[in-house]
């Protein structure tokens, strides 16, 4: 067996087994099941098996695109004003380092495959420290975010610990007027409002409401010079709940949040999952069991940590670097 | 059927060794690798939920016999606990898994000439997420139920003040991967598994429908897989996404429910269509008629399938352009349907037709699912559908094409398939007996719901105007009439492994792979690699006194050889 | 194709897979560089105000990203085609869902409640008393 492997030399729909000494080849590579009859037959099958599944993690975690892609349409001020409360910063580090670890997992694929075992272990140590520290970020930006109270659904409004209801006083007096249809005169009428067309969000509402309450990402001193009410440092680490003091925050902001965590959330448990598999590897190749004839387990396992990436690379423009 | 190398034993030699008698033990069958017995292991699941699921149906139809309560303690809310039970256990645990799962493992690999699927540790795990999936459809009626209807339509799934919500939908989600999982061993089982000879175009129509099965499982599941989970983090901590008074869109909710649901409904639809293609040709022996047209549209079908979902969201709020749009693209889905029917019939033309049993479900399966079919050209006209829509007329068309079509399919394959599986023979007059009355049953049961939905019959009502009385208690009767065919088919064939006569390796005239090995197969299916002709010829087999089966004939196979079909 | 030893440049130094594509150390190295630069690019790009455009170049640049992991980190450059169509459809089939969702969701701009949840929830409960409709749990987190 020192031609071509046959995954790369056969059409992709010509059965490939049956051709071989099925015998000499099962004495021969002891890892190879007893239903495969080359170890690119194994090989192949494995790595289909592979992109089947990470087709669906890409509808799994597509659904979720078109939920934010629906909210967004529905919401645009909301997504360009409340994008501002993400840090940029800690969200480019973390797209750094995931593309490092990457990196490192595409490396250790490429020394399993030449027997390098120890500077495999030393990249599937890396790719592990990769995750280890993007989630430690991670629980940085989302401690921060859940201490401001820039949370999903109605605790965005009325935080649990706002015993004097003063959150909810602000919320009230801040948000826009409800449509006039939907104030029925007499509760007992007709249950479903009469809806009139809500004009579209004027583009210069956006641009204001672009404009996120000064001391989070507008630096002080712009905001100064536009006139705009400038928070102060102390105040925005005193309450907690600033955005609500904000005149400028659209209705609905917190759908902007609900939809980050859901999102970011999901990747992160694919983030731990990861990290498991990477113990795994880790384990297995630190006892022998990778060698050139038979790294299958690296292969497809840094398929699915590169999915894990690819998924970060979409999150991160969609939510850290809208306008 | 053109070359066969290897002797073939007949069924006279003794067997010493098969899947069943491999090895002994609980734990033989709890871990094991072999598809065949993973495959009869769910086939045990399955037909256990259908049981459960099929009390619910008659619990349903009993308490409908009068307006109001009919059955003491069946207050309107446990009446839609019952609904909502029945139809989820029928369409997660039965219908989804029946026959890719429990007939399609264990046929699969043996029509393919495999030794196994190609990720034989994947099937078991998917055979035990469909445990756990069970499980926790269990753990939920503990905690107090659901009743959300299986389509746990937001709002109300939301707020609904049953206990046992959450768990169903973790259950479901389980239950989702043990599908995916099963469609992903299958796929790359068809691409990589295949022997030298088995081009894509030589493979028995059920494999294509199979094939074409596990792309939609692989597509449209893991959406559902989502939107469970967004509903459970809905009702755990208040996200909104799906909350109208959060500024949430329920109308999504529809979008992703349907951008699966009406997918997996060609989940358990396409399966059927491939088992009646193989028991329409082998029973009426003859070469199935459009060989390429059945097996490109079942391909076709899969992926129209993807296009057409908001034909049930035609009253939900859905805008006029994409209503007009998905009215006809679902048109369209009929053609390759209608295609596959028309070759049936056509080869059924001039057939030399045996009326064995699992020809008689495949020829109801034709009634059954033309009417279906056609009923949902009637839904998915848009401005009947606005009349019709959420009345009996859809429990009509769904069950014609869910229950008759489906799930008759998958118990005519398991007639067919069933003395492969086990090795025996089952009584003819028995097993047609019951197939002539669950079809009557089916029809009495459920055309009068055609009725009673085009008079107004809302679906999901406890209670109901007192002129509608008269068609509901024709449809329980023939539910109990059903139910009294299904409890006939298990005698039938529980009968059969008692005191049924030994089958032989071909008992029908079948020309797949599956019917040149024994009955029931040996553990490794086949010692040597089978070869491989054209699985729709049939002119080389002979009916065998002795045997009591077909067996290859040198001269005919010589003969045929030398004119090959095509 | 690409044939697999074509792109080989040490082969003579490393023993040749049985399986698989060795993909040489210098397209792994240039290939996590551009991805780095490009990731700057894009966080630079944020602070320029080019409108709508901000927003394309955003996603194209992902997209660029994307496509550079799947063909070199993940070998799909000399995999299977069949893989390749996997990854791809899959894809495509996020985006038919996406378009489909998205025509609709104009028409309901209309009938969106413009308010916050605490003023929704009240004017629901003022319009259809008793329609099902979140309650506000002041205990959640
Ligand atoms: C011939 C092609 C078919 C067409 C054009 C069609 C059309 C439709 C339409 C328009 C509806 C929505 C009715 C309404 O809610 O107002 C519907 C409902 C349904 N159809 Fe079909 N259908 C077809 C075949 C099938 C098949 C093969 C199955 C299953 C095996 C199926 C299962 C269902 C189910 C389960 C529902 C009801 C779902 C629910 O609301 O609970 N249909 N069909
Ligand atoms: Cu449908």
């Amino acid at each position: 067996m020192t031609t071509l492997p046959t995954t790369h030399a056969a059409p992709h729909d010509a059965p490939e087994h049956g051709g071989h000494d099925a015998h000499g080849e099962h004495a021969k590579y002891p890892f190879l099941q007893h239903h495969f009859d080359t170890p690119a037959h194994q090989f192949g099958s494995a790595k289909l098996g592979m992109w089947l599944f990470l087709a669906t993690e890409v509808l799994f975690f597509g659904g979720l695109f078109v939920a934010y892609a629906v909210l967004r349409a529905r919401f645009p001020e909301v997504f360009s004003y409340a994008s501002h409360y993400l840090n940029t910063i800690m969200g480019g580090v973390n797209t750094c380092v995931l593309i490092l670890s990457s990196l490192t997992m595409a490396l250790a694929v490429r020394f399993a495959q030449t027997n390098k075992k120890n500077a495999m272990l030393l990249c599937l140590v890396l790719t592990f420290m990769g995750a280890v520290g993007f989630m430690v970020i991670k629980y940085f930006e989302y401690s921060h975010k859940i201490h401001q109270h820039l949370v999903w659904g109605k605790t965005f409004y009325v935080p649990p610990d706002d015993a004097g209801g003063e959150a909810e006083k602000l919320v009230l007096s801040k948000a826009p007027e409800l449509p006039a249809a939907l104030v029925v005169a007499n509760p007992a009428g007709p249950a479903i409002p009469a809806f009139e067309p809500i004009p579209a969000v004027e583009v210069s509402a956006i641009k204001a409401a672009n404009k996120a309450p000064s001391g989070l990402s507008t630096p002080r001193e712009q905001a100064k010079e536009e006139g705009l009410p400038v928070a102060s440092h102390d105040a925005a680490l005193e309450h907690p709940s600033l955005h609500l003091s904000d005149p400028k925050m659209p209705a609905n902001t917190h759908m902007f949040f609900a939809i980050y965590y859901c999102m970011t959330g999901l990747h992160g448990i694919h983030v731990l999952a990861g990290m498991v598999m990477l113990a795994w590897l880790i384990w297995r190749g630190a006892r022998g069991d990778f060698n050139s004839n038979y790294f299958t387990p690296v292969d497809v396992g840094g398929l699915y940590w590169h999915i894990v990436d690819l998924v970060w690379i979409f999150l991160f423009p969609i939510f850290y670097l809208i306008h | 059927m053109t070359t066969i190398h290897a002797p073939r034993p007949t069924a006279l030699e003794v067997q010493t060794d098969n899947y069943l008698t491999h090895s002994r033990g609980f734990l033989s069958w709890a871990l094991t690798l072999d598809h065949k017995r993973i495959g009869v292991m769910y086939m045990v699941g399955v037909l256990a939920s259908f049981f459960v699921g099929g009390m619910f149906a008659l619990l349903v139809r009993t308490e409908l016999l009068t307006p109001g309560q009919t059955i003491p303690g069946v207050t309107a809310d446990v009446y839609n606990q019952f609904f909502t039970l029945h139809g989820a256990i029928m369409v997660f645990l039965v219908i989804i898994p029946s026959i890719p799962a429990a007939l399609g493992n264990f046929v699969l690999p043996i029509m393919l000439g495999a030794k196994d699927v190609a990720f034989p540790r994947l099937n078991l795990g998917s055979f035990y997420l469909w445990v756990f999936g069970a499980c926790f459809t269990l753990v939920s009626l503990a905690m107090g139920g659901f009743d959300t209807g299986w389509t746990f339509y937001t709002p109300y799934s939301t707020t609904s003040p049953a206990g046992g919500v959450i768990p169903v939908l973790f259950g479901v989600f389980v239950l989702g991967f043990s599908s995916i999982f099963t469609g992903m061993n299958f796929i790359v089982t068809v691409h990589k598994l295949r022997p030298p000879g088995m081009t894509w175009f030589r493979m028995p129509l059920f494999l294509w429908a199979i094939y074409a099965t596990a792309i939609i499982q692989v597509l449209a599941t893991p959406v559902l897989a989502i939107t469970l989970m967004l509903l459970v983090i809905e009702r755990t901590i208040n996200i909104g996404i799906f909350d109208p008074s959060m500024g949430g869109d329920p109308v999504l909710f529809q979008h992703f429910f349907w951008f699966y649901s009406h997918p997996a409904v060609y989940i358990m639809i396409l399966p059927a269509m491939g088992i009646i293609s193989d028991l329409i040709s082998v029973h009426a022996h003859r070469h199935i008629f459009g060989y390429k047209f059945i097996a490109l549209s079942s391909i076709a079908i899969a992926i129209f399938s993807f296009l057409v979902w908001g034909h049930h969201m035609f009253i939900s709020g859905q805008s006029p352009l994409l209503n007009t749009l998905f009215s006809l693209i679902s048109f369209s889905v009929a053609i390759p349907s209608a295609v596959k029917v028309f070759n049936w019939l056509t080869t059924l033309y001039k057939g030399n037709i045996s009326l064995t049993t699992p020809m008689l479900y495949a020829l109801s399966f034709l009634v059954l699912f033309t009417i279906g079919g056609l009923t949902g050209i009637h839904l998915a006209t848009l401005n009947t559908d606005v009349h019709l829509h959420d009345t009996y007329f859809v429990v009509a068309h769904f069950h014609y094409v869910m229950m008759g079509s489906a799930l008759i399919g998958m118990i005519g394959g398991l007639h067919h398939w069933w003395p492969k599986m086990t090795g025996k023979m089952y009584s003819e007059a028995l097993g047609s007996t019951a197939c002539v009355i669950i079809f009557i049953g089916f029809n009495v049961t459920f055309f009068t719901q055609f009725y009673l939905g085009s008079k107004g019959m809302p679906r999901r009502y406890y209670d109901y105007q007192p002129e509608f009385q008269v068609y509901h208690v024709i449809s329980t009767l023939g539910s109990y009439f059903m139910a009294s065919g299904f409890f006939l088919t298990a005698y039938c064939l529980i009968s059969s492994l008692i005191g049924g006569r030994k089958a032989p390796a071909n008992p029908w005239g079948g020309g797949s792979l599956e019917w040149q090995c024994d009955s029931p197969p040996p553990h490794d299916n086949f010692a040597t690699q089978p070869s491989v002709g054209d699985c729709y010829d049939f002119r080389s087999l002979r009916w065998d006194e002795a045997t009591q089966g077909y067996v290859i004939d040198p001269v005919l196979a010589a003969e045929a050889a030398k004119h090959p079909l095509h | 194709m690409a044939h697999n030893t074509s792109h080989e440049h040490n082969a003579s130094s490393e023993p040749h897979p049985l399986v698989g594509h060795l993909v040489p150390m210098w397209l792994l190295f240039g290939v996590g560089t551009s991805l780095l630069v490009l990731t700057a690019i894009t966080v630079a790009v944020r602070y320029i105000d080019v409108g709508e455009f901000n927003l394309v170049i955003a996603l194209g640049v992902a997209v660029v990203k994307a496509t550079l992991v799947a063909l070199f980190f993940m070998h799909l450059k000399w995999d299977r085609p069949f893989n390749l169509l996997t990854f791809v459809g899959s894809m495509a089939f996020v985006v038919l869902m996406m378009a489909f969702c998205l025509m609709d969701t104009g028409q309901y701009r209309a009938s969106q409640f413009k308010g916050n949840p605490p003023d929704v929830e009240s004017t629901l409960q003022a319009n259809a008393p008793g329609a099902p409709v979140a309650r506000f749990k002041p205990d959640a987190p």
